[in-house]
């Protein structure tokens, strides 16, 4: 017992020291990669955030570039729209020598990334009056940095079957008369609108109720949900009606119409409990770490620049779930093809 | 005392005085409901004051920051330290170690498994994302072996310690682990550390109790028998307690890895890098394909790991040492193997590029799948839509409509009565104070909703596993084919059958039950397996000599005298379909797993997220407890019987 345990003893203290004698042999080696995460490659998943990640080793050899010209810490929308506005600047930053690392994560937690500084650029982003004034005014942690150019539309939608069958269901006075088509095991008597994922801004519960509309709530809870549902609506031509938004990759794949609510006024959406209004439409703008910003040079100014078009993020985004492109192949496919939209970003 | 003397009154007769009980208590709580319909049914507010005065904790916790990020940042720093060692090491020294620690544990087939496993990961294309995963996994497991172990071996040493630790152990499993994130931000923000600790505390409580278990598993007379030769309190734990309960701790280590492994796509929302990243980015383009290649490695990563720590257990235990009267020469050449894959791995590097894994052979099960899944949906989702309809309309919705629309006070005085007809006076207890504190929450609605696709969810568990596990317990070749596919079921993250299931059965409450069942099913199929397979074959033979029929000796003898592993089983299924909800909101199930997302999604909601979290567990205790006690009750019937 006793000498035995001592051979298992020399024998773990063996294979701690070859473990050890390998980290540092490895350590020593010149090995170009950054030392920790780098992202997974198949799905071109982004790299992580980890302090000292490397940028993406999946990068086309096209989206690398030489020189060093400091880092930025990307953050992606759980939407593959934002993956696209992502890829695109990634790769043309790191062309200019840039280093990036990208993380994806949910809209609001992303904001507390300009306190760690897990996050230096957000591309994408919708609203969220009270987290800009508690990060942009009151703490100056981040920085307005001019709208994106794609302009976000929220509304209610139905798949195009619908329209064709029943013309009059894009204006909302009709929706009443339609209210039985929408029935579900879940709504009960009253028709089924399908709410989004609680990520998004949406206030469906007070404007059904406003409008006095027979329909009831029904959350999705989640984007795929959604997807799936309109997807489904369309192939199976089954009555839906729901939350939806542009840009979406799944417009390019579907054609979903919208429907007309009262329009839109100046203060018609203050109180969110009496809205009787359709969605104003949002302005996307960009949102930087004010210090990352002020030690960023080329590439701060490279983002205040970045600006494209609704069509422009669609037809990455469509490159990337329909035609299944890597985010970066997709992103070059782009960028081969509108050098003029593009130059003008590079300071 | 009032307890004790209604059970000896209803021992005296048991069955008819308990039946009379039960009949009255059913028509008494359904005249209730006629009467009292629709009154006192606590409509939701969203502005419920409460809400609002939690979402105050935030800044509270945010004027305190000095004390958070020193943990926060020495957690991300762990890290940091697993993630070089893994990088330094390349693909062929991760192999290497994984192949080597399989032939020293248990011989050439692990190290065959080991090997190819990881392997696989890379052949995948999901070497980075997969060590990323096992990183910051490890992270945790060494902090929860750490606080786990030393915690475990104190409450298997003293009485008070444990029943203390108890409690909590149970709070923490019952809790979902989605209620975890938002208080997770908070405190440390998004990104690493605060997965890490996530992760941890979903993952410590079979540390602690396993641990324990293995020191009280001690017996007795080893532990006497080391005192009366005059050794100190420590020398027993040193020299006896702790080497005879080795491989309880390797098991606890073991389940630690197996929990940790689980929360790894959720602790992705929070900014955890790996292969939760990839499932969540498959989801969002709904790409089951892609998120069934994820899902696979992390499956193969829990095989491989469970089989590795489940082996290192048995080969720590000196009692499997005893019989390996081994010479020198014989233990070097036992080495040899396993140092010269050890060397093969960590001298790869100089021949090839260790950093990345080379992309000459993939494999992808993304468009195969894609296909089948699209062909499935496309054939039968008509059909499964029909069940929905059926099912959702027949029975889950008039359980809902008597939960949400009996007043209140009806509720909780009905659970109470049924948690002591079933339990006794302290699950009784224990119920009435959940469901008051549900009430003050201010989420009796949305509770009431969650509770009916619970207890739907759970009837559906135990009625498919009880059955497959009558099935299984009969045949062998059955529990043989069905092994690897409970495996997969219980490692596979939910998400990546949440698509198939949504297009299936679209978004509603039906699809979050659909995705419960096949959580909570592996485990209730396997404890009544092992129940049935545990009843005496002399009693089995006894009965069949007195002429017991096939079906008799099922529900006669068999059932009857598992009892307690099929009330265990009940026990599991409900823990387990709870730790469904909120995955099920994320489907259309609505209720306390919607509020919590939203929690933790939106700034303005953090209050009710926090409340609704609570309320799951509140929830859950209450159903432990009564599921708990109806075991202890019963075993000591069955004992009384015997």
């Amino acid at each position: 017992m006793q000498r035995n345990r001592w051979a298992r003893w020399f024998a773990g203290i063996a294979v701690v020291s070859l473990v050890m004698v390998g980290c540092a042999r490895a350590g020593a080696t010149p090995i170009p990669a950054g030392p920790t995460t780098s992202p997974g490659a198949s799905t071109g998943t982004p790299a992580s955030v980890e302090p000292g990640a490397s940028p993406s080793a999946v990068a086309a050899a096209t989206c690398e570039g030489a020189g060093d010209k400091g880092s930025v810490k990307m953050m992606v929308n759980q939407w593959v729209g934002a993956a696209a506005n992502v890829a695109v600047a990634q790769c043309l930053l790191q062309q200019m020598g840039v280093k990036v690392a990208t993380s994806t994560l949910a809209e609001e937690v992303a904001w507390q990334g300009f306190e760690t500084g897990d996050v230096d650029v957000i591309l994408e982003n919708w609203g969220h009056p009270d987290l800009e004034k508690k990060y942009i005014q009151e703490t100056k942690l981040a920085t307005d940095a001019g709208p994106m150019g794609v302009k976000g539309i929220i509304g209610w939608y139905v798949p195009k079957w619908m329209v064709d069958k029943y013309p009059d269901i894009t204006d909302w006075n009709n929706l009443n008369k339609y209210a039985d088509l929408f029935k579900t095991s879940e709504s009960g008597d009253k028709g089924q609108f399908l709410g989004a994922d609680p990520t998004f801004v949406q206030y469906d519960e007070a404007l059904i109720a406003n409008l006095k509309l027979n329909y009831k709530v029904i959350f999705s809870g989640s984007e795929a949900a959604t997807i799936t549902a309109f997807q489904s609506a369309a192939k199976n031509q089954t009555p839906l009606i729901g939350y939806f938004y542009d840009p979406q990759w799944l417009l390019n794949e579907i054609e979903l119409v919208q429907v007309k609510l009262p329009a839109w006024t100046e203060g018609c959406d203050a109180d969110l409990k009496k809205v009787a209004c359709d969605y104003p439409a949002y302005t996307l703008n960009k949102i930087v770490r004010t210090k990352w910003l002020d030690a960023a040079g080329d590439a701060g100014t490279f983002i205040k620049n970045f600006k494209w078009t609704n069509a422009d993020q669609n037809s990455v985004a469509d490159a990337i779930t329909n035609k299944n492109m890597k985010e970066l192949d997709a992103a070059k496919v782009w960028i081969d093809a509108n050098a003029a939209t593009w130059q003008a970003w590079i300071p | 005392m009032t307890a004790l003397r209604w059970r000896t009154a209803a021992l005296a007769d048991p069955t008819s005085a308990r039946r009379a009980l039960a009949v009255v208590l059913v028509i008494g709580a359904a005249i209730a409901f006629v009467l009292f319909r629709g009154q006192a049914t606590l409509t939701h507010d969203d502005d419920f004051p409460l809400f609002r005065s939690l979402n105050g904790v935030r800044d509270v916790v945010d004027d305190n920051r000095y004390v958070l990020d020193p943990i926060r940042s020495s957690v991300a720093s762990l890290v940091d330290v697993f993630n070089f060692a893994i990088a330094s090491l390349g693909w062929p020294g991760i192999i290497g170690i994984a192949g080597a620690l399989g032939l020293v544990f248990g011989g050439g087939w692990l190290a065959i498994l080991a090997v190819t496993g990881f392997a696989s990961l890379g052949i995948l294309g999901l070497w980075e994302a997969s060590m990323a995963t096992l990183g910051l996994m490890l992270a945790a497991v060494m902090i929860a072996v750490a606080i786990g172990v030393p915690l475990g071996i104190l409450a298997g040493r003293s009485r008070r310690a444990s029943a203390v630790i108890a409690p909590v152990l149970d709070v923490m499993q019952i809790m979902p682990t989605f209620a975890y994130l938002t208080p997770m931000t908070l405190l440390f923000f998004i990104g690493a550390a605060p997965s890490t600790v996530a992760t941890l505390i979903y993952a410590i409580p079979p540390a602690i109790r396993i641990t324990a278990l293995g020191i009280r598993g001690v017996p007795e007379a080893t532990v006497e028998a080391a005192t009366s030769l005059g050794a100190t309190s420590r020398q027993v734990l040193l020299k006896v307690q702790l080497p005879l309960a080795r491989r309880a701790i390797g098991l606890g280590i073991n389940q630690t890895i197996m929990m940790a492994l689980s929360m790894v796509v959720i602790t992705a929302m929070i900014g955890a890098p790996g292969l939760g990243r990839n499932i969540l980015s498959a989801v969002q383009k709904v790409d089951v394909g892609a998120a069934f290649d994820a899902g696979l490695a992390i499956v193969i990563l829990a095989i491989i790991l469970d089989r590795l720590t489940f082996a290192a257990g048995e080969w720590l235990d000196p009692r499997s040492h005893f019989t390996r009267a081994q010479t020198l020469r014989q233990r070097l050449v036992g080495w040899s193997g396993p140092a010269a894959i050890l060397a093969a791995g960590l001298l790869a590097p100089f021949a090839v590029d260790a950093t990345r894994f080379p992309t000459d052979i993939t494999f992808s099960f993304r468009s195969a799948i894609n296909q089948s899944v699209d062909w499935f949906t496309d054939s039968f989702s008509g059909i499964t839509k029909g069940i929905k309809d059926v099912l959702t309309a027949n029975i889950l919705n008039p359980i809902e409509t008597v939960l949400t629309e009996s007043p209140w006070w009806l509720v909780v005085v009905v659970a109470m009565i049924l948690a002591w007809y079933l339990s006794g006076r302290r699950a009784s207890i224990i119920a009435g104070l959940c469901l008051s504190a549900i009430v003050l929450l201010g989420l009796w609605g949305h509770s009431m909703s969650t509770l009916a696709n619970v207890l739907v969810a759970t009837a559906l568990t135990l009625a498919i596993g009880i059955a497959i596990g009558i099935l299984t317990a009969r045949s062998d070749r059955l529990r043989m084919v069905l092994r690897p596919i409970l495996d997969a079921a219980q490692t596979m993250p939910a998400f990546v059958y949440l698509i198939p299931a949504l297009a299936l059965f679209d978004a509603t409450r039906f699809t979050a039950i659909v995705a419960a069942v096949i959580y909570a099913v592996p485990p209730v199929i396997r404890l009544v397996e092992i129940g049935l397979r545990a009843v005496p074959l002399t009693i089995v033979e006894a009965a069949t000599a007195s002429g017991a029929t096939e079906r008799q000796l099922l529900w006669k003898v068999r059932l009857p005298l598992s009892q307690r592993a099929l009330l265990l089983a009940a026990n599991q299924g409900i823990v387990l379909v709870l730790a469904m909800v909120v995955v099920g909101a994320l489907v259309g199930a609505g209720a306390l797993g919607y509020d919590v997302i939203t929690g933790l999604a939106q700034g303005k909601d953090f209050g009710k997220g926090l409340a609704a979290g609570v309320a799951i567990v509140l929830l859950g205790v209450m159903l432990d407890r009564i599921t708990q006690g109806a075991g202890g009750r019963r075993r000591s019937t069955v004992a009384r019987a015997g």
